[in-house]
């Protein structure tokens, strides 16, 4: 149980550091970035570039908005039972001008949140397989204590 | 004037859970529109459906399987999927044809039967697919109205008791509704004890799917006058716009917004540019609204709407509420068809039944219900995929 390897939830979408980033793409001729990642189109209607380069993302940004799931979302959500309610957030990246959705780490619920608050983002346990753990990221507030040391 | 079209019948299914095929729906829908018209079936040259993706190939081309459930006769079909929009891009579809002189009347036509709970992607492993990407992250349709209700609670100073008099005021009107799914009267203390779903969302916030079915006949302004209704409301604009790059708001199913780094590109909220291309068209503004049917999918987007129809300045939704501007009676009633809170949502049904409302309170047919003097009604709604629409109706 304890020697499962780590993997990521979704391939190539964040690095695996200490300090994780998004990998996300950024069009070589406008300069828009795309989250999850894109090498084929820009969708900037002034853009009509194929070419992308593959960029880290802000790790941290401010709140734009922020939640919960009070109740088991359906597959392919896979919860634990029992159903752990967890807060979510939407986090804006100052550089990218985009707002990324995430949850946020456990332990921290939406009394805690705030829109503008300052956000990092961190890795952590989505669900465990037969093979691995899944993990994939989250959002931390950067005032908050890092007892977890995730 | 030259862009207009009648409306010479409306008819729906009432919403429930009845557990019936959609054809059902549809069809006692657009037999109760054909009666109110007064027109026999085989007159209707034209027949615009909107197709739900819940219900198999038959869903899929939905105009002519409500074609062929009425009796085949000859007509020409169309289906429109458009998610929330489909009823919209049907209306439409049936406009474009009616204006170029290729039919004179067109049956629109849309019923859906909907699954229990959260609306579920396909499985697998499919990251391309961001609606599977935002369930398998946990990040389901609550979420998102969650998300712009606690925008409104921080930035604005929306309270939880300003969500819960959205619902009372929605229950209170549609209880008069005999098509309304909830006819139940709510108090802001049922709101306050139902369960926390995406906070501050509670159950009651959210509104339910449901089956349904309407439809509405509408033909040229000519054949409207041969045939003595000559005065029947008119589609005045139909909206249908796409969002604008970059779109500044978090819309399902995406887990991320656009980029707005790009020199020269703005963030934009979507919602706000829907009702533009409406006004304009119709060639009438905000101060000429008497009513408005917007899609409720929680209480607090329908104070949302408010301001992306600019019946208030951005922020000043729950004020208007609390002066009791938005119930009967006030200076703009919003969703006096008792909004989705009160129908539940039947996908493809949802923007034809929102123009059904509008006929009959610009007849001055709605009971109860009726606005005084209603003479300018718009709807707006919003759904999956950039998705987004808004008619407005007068007289």
């Amino acid at each position: 149980m304890r020697d499962k390897p780590l993997a990521p939830a979704i391939d190539g979408w964040h690095t695996m550091a200490d300090k994780p980033h998004l990998i996300g793409s950024q069009c070589t001729d406008c300069g828009t970035y795309f989250f999850p990642p894109q090498s084929q189109y820009c969708r900037n209607p002034n853009c009509d570039s194929t070419d992308f380069r593959e960029v880290e993302l802000s790790r941290t940004g401010q709140i734009w908005s922020y939640t919960n799931a009070s109740y088991k979302p359906p597959s392919p959500f896979v919860a634990p039972e029992p159903f752990e309610p967890y807060a979510i957030a939407g986090v804006q990246l100052q550089r990218e001008q985009m707002v990324v959705l995430g949850q946020v780490v456990k332990g921290v619920t939406v009394e805690e949140l705030k829109v503008g608050m300052l956000m990092e983002l961190v890795l952590e346990t989505l669900h465990e397989t037969e093979d691995d753990i899944k993990v994939t990221w989250k959002w931390r507030p950067i005032a908050a204590d890092t007892k977890t040391g995730a | 004037m030259s862009n207009e079209i009648a409306i010479i019948g409306a008819g729906m299914h009432p919403w429930g859970k009845w557990g019936h095929n959609f054809v059902q729906y549809g069809v006692a829908a657009a037999r109760e529109a054909l009666a109110d018209a007064d027109i026999p079936w085989r007159d209707i040259r034209f027949v615009s459906g909107g197709a739900t993706v819940r219900c198999g190939y038959p869903g899929y081309v939905a105009g002519a399987t409500f074609a062929q459930a009425l009796g085949w006769q000859g007509a020409e079909v169309n289906t429109s999927y458009a998610a929330c929009a489909s009823g919209s891009q049907a209306l439409a579809a049936a406009r474009n044809k009616i204006l170029a002189g290729e039919c004179e009347v067109a049956l629109v036509v849309g019923a859906d039967t909907t699954p229990k709970g959260f609306l579920a992607p396909a499985g697998g492993y499919r990251p391309e697919d961001p609606d599977w990407v935002r369930f398998y992250l946990g990040i389901t349709n609550p979420t998102y109205f969650a998300l712009y209700a606690r925008r409104r609670m921080d930035i604005y100073g929306d309270t939880l008791e300003d969500f819960a008099a959205v619902k009372v005021k929605n229950s209170r009107i549609g209880a008069k509704n005999p098509r309304a799914r909830y006819r139940k009267c709510f108090t802001a203390e049922d709101v306050a004890a139902s369960a926390m779903v995406a906070d501050p969302l509670r159950l009651m916030d959210i509104c339910a799917t449901s089956d349904g079915g309407a439809a509405l006949i509408v033909c040229s302004l000519d054949y409207a006058r041969k045939i003595g209704k000559a005065n029947a409301p008119r589609v005045a604009a139909i909206s249908t716009v796409t969002p604008t790059f970059a779109s500044g708001v978090v819309e399902m199913p995406d887990i991320a917004t656009d980029s707005a780094a790009a020199a020269g590109v703005e963030a934009i909220s979507y919602r706000s540019t829907i009702p533009l291309k409406a006004y304009e068209e119709a060639g009438v503004g905000p101060e000429d609204i008497s009513l408005a049917e917007v899609y409720d999918l929680s209480t607090a987007l329908e104070l949302d709407w408010i301001e992306d129809l600019q019946l208030t300045p951005r922020g000043e939704a729950a004020a208007a509420l609390r002066r009791g501007d938005t119930a009967l009676g006030g200076k703009f009633p919003i969703n006096v068809s008792g909004g989705l809170a009160c129908f539940g949502e039947a996908v493809p049904a949802q923007a034809i039944a929102q123009v059904c409302e509008l006929t009959w309170q610009l007849r001055g047919e709605a009971g109860d219900r009726q606005v005084k003097g209603a003479r300018v009604g718009i709807t707006a709604n919003q759904g999956l995929f950039g998705h987004g629409s808004s008619v407005i109706v007068k007289r």
